[in-house]
């Protein structure tokens, strides 16, 4: 291929290649939100993996919780509502030496965003995927969500919500997702480990997080969960087992199981797309020079 | 002077865009430049379609007026078309399947009854075969040598089964012979005049110059006209490096593009206007976040679904307004596959310099017709700089920063020390939101006016990029075309036709329809001694466009909004008019 089209990214000079921090953003959610225990674990894990903060890029759509990347020392893309996820497909494709991580929240992945979390699972594309669940419309001030619970009362629903809840963990198992799991920012320690194992996880990792809104939503409290989550771990859930995960994820009510439900393997779309078999799309050569034989076909 | 044309028609699923093709590419080989419309309906089968491929002694910018050559394959083509032959003309048809009656003969055109389907008998029960027997007496009456007829036939099966190549050349032999033993070549028949030339439709120039600027990633989701662009780069996608995404929605395809140009690529993604209304809010983002990006927009009839299958010139407005708010954009509009391949590699290099989306505006008379470019018309030596702009300098790193250009020094993902959030929240130069706490803060009042007036500035220098207004025919003209995009093909037709009726016509024509520069743009206009607008749509938007820019009207209007393309004597007829009305 032509040399001249040949360039190479800068490569990382002196010694210092700081993993992740606290940017200098204080995040601005309500005290006692829930996502301050998600960009904790967020950061813990990175730290833990030891992966350099400028080879991270977190991606989020808009509401309270896409604020996160901003709260980190890594590159971020702030993006428009419900666009999280291709935007991060894009930037993994792009450089698929990067550490992508999408976060964000229940009506920007299940909602407006509910297209593009299908077809990014099925695709298997090598991400982890940070949902801060928080069954209510947050940012906009207290509308129905997604996930609210069926007759739950909302600013748009004052009579109760009449629709039936989407289950994230199953619609994930159903559209082909590698790794699936649900935390509870509640719970931190677990939290950073499930998405640790998400981020080391090779294919599309869903991580689930009830993460209370304190502001908004008086239902699902940290209460609420601390009252009836379980950990699947201690349960003796078998993870890689398909049809187990499926019933463990039908459980709402008393008993709510958090930690991992489904882990299997299968080719990423990055492995399978070929023309990333040269390495990064980013460091490949680009242009035609020196190559007009392409010409050849429109005579 | 040379003007032929051979027109096939019949049902969709006939192969009439094959026989079409076919002969478009037998005289580009004998070195003659062509334009080739293939005219269809949403439907794979049944329904009207037919094709012209015309070439002539100067370049054919359109598919012209007439036909030399109707190779009619049911009797409605022979209605509906028999009006458009020249006198000397021939009826190619098949008398097994129907005849033709003196009566139905314009006057001076003959009609050739070949046994097309007795011809393909000998070979197969399928009566596509019959095709290639019809094509070949076309091709006789054309002046097309069989040998060329048989080598074009020969590549296109490539590596197909032997047998079916076989019959098709023998099919195509009897019926060419059948011409020749029944018929004289038509009085406009051509032979060999020079190398031959390369023959593409608009999305192929499109998507082959995208390559050449050096795009990596192409995401796109399937709508007509703009699908074959990503046909055209899968097909080449392992060959050539670059990466074709179908999305699973025109918002994902978007979203992707963007990801990928701020993940460190040079990337496109192509719609037509149904797709691109619902990519309007990630143009935005692409302007807010100053992410350079490439929309190929192949507008087609609308509003709504429309005519899928037909053109228009209806999206300016589209264009020039998608997305809430106001970011600096350019909108590039070719007319011709050799201008669709410069402009796209044009509107990937002022993306890069102004980091803001940059869209290139086809049609379907651009996008999905056949024109033939010379190589030399498609220079590859494009240079693809480095994405990055910046290294780390032991200074605070500002991906936004205030300057007199308003482009800021832009890094990649994997670059140590130059973190930084893209925001589609308004934001200060690191990158802050400044949309939550700080706003209606004094100080941050201040700035969003700022970073606003930061990226507005980047219109300037698109401006200064961009190609200018640009000129044709003679100076001194009593009438001037004011006309953008596909548009031109019929104009630049129509100016000789009107000049060997002694009437000096001249065409100011836009290769940038945004940003427009409003005193250039004046005094070009003020050159002409009376004017008149064409254009595919019903309410002239690049008349409005004119208007509000330059404050000057241009009352004289040619528009079509019928979803076909202009013809020359459409072009023609109106110019006259508006000539003889004087004033």
């Amino acid at each position: 291929m032509a040399d001249s089209a040949a360039r190479p990214l800068p490569t990382p000079t002196g010694p210092i290649l700081p993993t992740i921090g606290k940017s200098d953003t204080k995040p601005t959610w309500c005290p006692g939100c829930g996502d301050f225990g998600v960009v904790a674990a967020v950061e813990s894990a990175l730290k833990r993996l030891k992966i350099p903060a400028h080879n991270v890029v977190i991606v989020s759509g808009i509401g309270c919780s896409s604020n996160l990347p901003h709260f980190l020392s890594s590159y971020g893309f702030h993006a428009i509502h419900g666009r999280c996820l291709p935007v991060a497909e894009g930037i993994r494709w792009a450089n698929h030496g990067l550490t992508v991580i999408g976060t964000g929240g229940d009506g920007d992945g299940f909602g407006i965003g509910a297209g593009h979390f299908v077809h990014a699972m099925r695709r298997n594309v090598d991400l982890t995927y940070v949902t801060m669940d928080n069954q209510i419309y947050g940012l906009t001030t207290g509308q129905a969500s997604p996930t609210s619970s069926m007759g739950q009362k909302t600013k748009s629903t004052p009579t109760g919500v009449i629709e039936h809840p989407i289950d994230p963990i199953a619609l994930a198992l159903a559209s082909g997702a590698t790794y699936v799991a649900r935390g509870f920012s509640g719970d931190v320690k677990q939290l950073t480990d499930l998405v640790t194992g998400g981020i080391e996880h090779k294919g599309f990792a869903f991580v689930d997080v009830f993460s209370p809104c304190v502001t908004y939503n008086k239902i699902n409290t940290f209460d609420f969960f601390r009252q009836r989550v379980y950990k699947l771990e201690s349960a003796g859930h078998d993870p890689t087992d398909i049809v187990a995960a499926w019933q463990r994820s039908l459980e709402w009510g008393d008993k709510i199981p958090i930690g991992l439900f489904y882990r299997t393997e299968r080719p990423t779309y990055e492995e399978l797309e070929e023309v990333l078999a040269a390495g990064p799309l980013a460091h490949q050569p680009a242009g035609l020079r020196g190559r007009e034989s392409v010409l050849d076909e429109f005579v | 002077m040379t003007d032929l044309a051979v027109r096939a028609g019949g049902q969709a699923g006939d192969g009439i865009a094959s026989i079409g093709e076919t002969i478009s590419r037998c005289f580009s080989r004998m070195g003659w430049h062509v334009f080739g419309l293939n005219a269809y309906q949403s439907v794979i089968r049944g329904g009207h379609v037919w094709f012209q491929a015309r070439t002539s002694d100067g370049r054919p910018y359109s598919q012209g007026d007439q036909a030399d050559v109707l190779y009619a394959l049911d009797k409605q083509t022979v209605a509906v078309h028999a009006p458009s032959l020249r006198r000397g003309g021939t009826i190619v048809h098949d008398p097994e399947k129907f005849a033709i009656a003196e009566s139905e003969l314009p006057v001076g055109v003959k009609a050739l009854g070949v046994p097309t389907l007795e011809f393909a008998r000998k070979y197969t029960s399928q009566s596509i075969l019959q095709n290639a027997a019809g094509m070949g007496a076309s091709a006789f009456l054309a002046g097309i040598p069989l040998e060329l007829l048989h080598e074009v036939l020969r590549d296109s099966f490539g590596k197909k089964a032997g047998d079916v190549v076989e019959w098709n050349l023998g099919a195509s032999a009897a019926g060419y012979e059948f011409a020749r033993a029944h018929a004289g070549a038509s009085d406009h028949a051509i032979s060999k005049r020079g190398a031959p030339k390369l023959l593409m439709n608009g999305n192929a120039a499109i998507a082959l110059g995208a390559a050449a600027a050096g795009c990596k990633f192409l995401a796109q989701y399937p709508m007509t006209p703009a699908s074959s662009i990503m046909h055209w780069m899968a097909a080449h996608s392992q060959s050539l490096g670059v990466v074709v995404k179908q999305a699973e929605d025109e918002l994902a395809a978007i979203n992707m593009a963007i990801g990928a140009s701020f993940g460190g690529v040079r990337a496109m993604t192509a719609t037509s206007g149904g797709g691109f209304s619902l990519m309007v809010e990630a143009l935005g983002m692409a302007g807010m976040t100053e992410t350079p990006l490439v929309v190929v927009e192949s507008q087609r009839s609308g509003p709504s679904t429309g005519l899928p299958t037909k053109t228009e010139q209806g999206d300016l407005n589209l264009m020039l307004g998608a997305g809430q708010g106001e970011f600096p954009r350019a909108i590039l509009a070719p007319s011709h596959p050799a201008e669709a391949y410069r402009a796209t590699i044009r509107a990937f290099e002022l993306a890069e310099a102004w980091q803001t989306p940059v869209l290139v505006a086809s049609d379907l008379h651009l996008s999905e017709n056949m024109a033939t470019v010379d190589r030399e018309e498609l220079p590859m030596d494009v240079d693809v700089p480095s994405l990055s702009t910046v290294e780390p300098n032991g200074h605070e790193y500002k991906r936004y920063l205030y300057t007199e250009s308003g482009v800021s020094p832009r890094a990649l993902p994997g670059q140590p020390g130059l973190q930084f959030v893209a925001g589609s929240d308004e934001h200060d130069e690191k990158g802050h939101l400044v949309s939550d706490v700080k706003s209606g803060i004094p100080i941050w009042v201040t700035e969003r006016a700022r970073m606003m007036d930061k990226r507005m500035r980047k219109l300037r220098g698109l401006l200064a990029g961009a190609e200018p207004p640009a000129w044709e025919g003679p100076p001194d003209a009593e009438l001037t075309f004011v006309a953008w995009g596909s548009t031109l093909g019929a104009i630049r037709d129509a100016m000789p036709v009107l000049a060997a009726q002694g009437r000096r016509t001249n065409l100011l024509h836009f290769p940038t329809v945004y940003p427009i520069d409003a005193d250039r743009t004046r005094t070009e206009l003020a050159k002409a001694r009376r004017t008149l607008l064409v254009e595919a749509n019903y309410s002239g938007q690049f008349g409005h466009l004119l208007r509000a820019e330059t404050g000057v009207y241009l009352s004289e209007r040619l528009l079509k909004y019928d979803g076909e393309p202009f013809y020359p004597h459409e072009i023609v007829a109106r110019a006259l008019e508006v000539m003889q009305r004087g004033g």
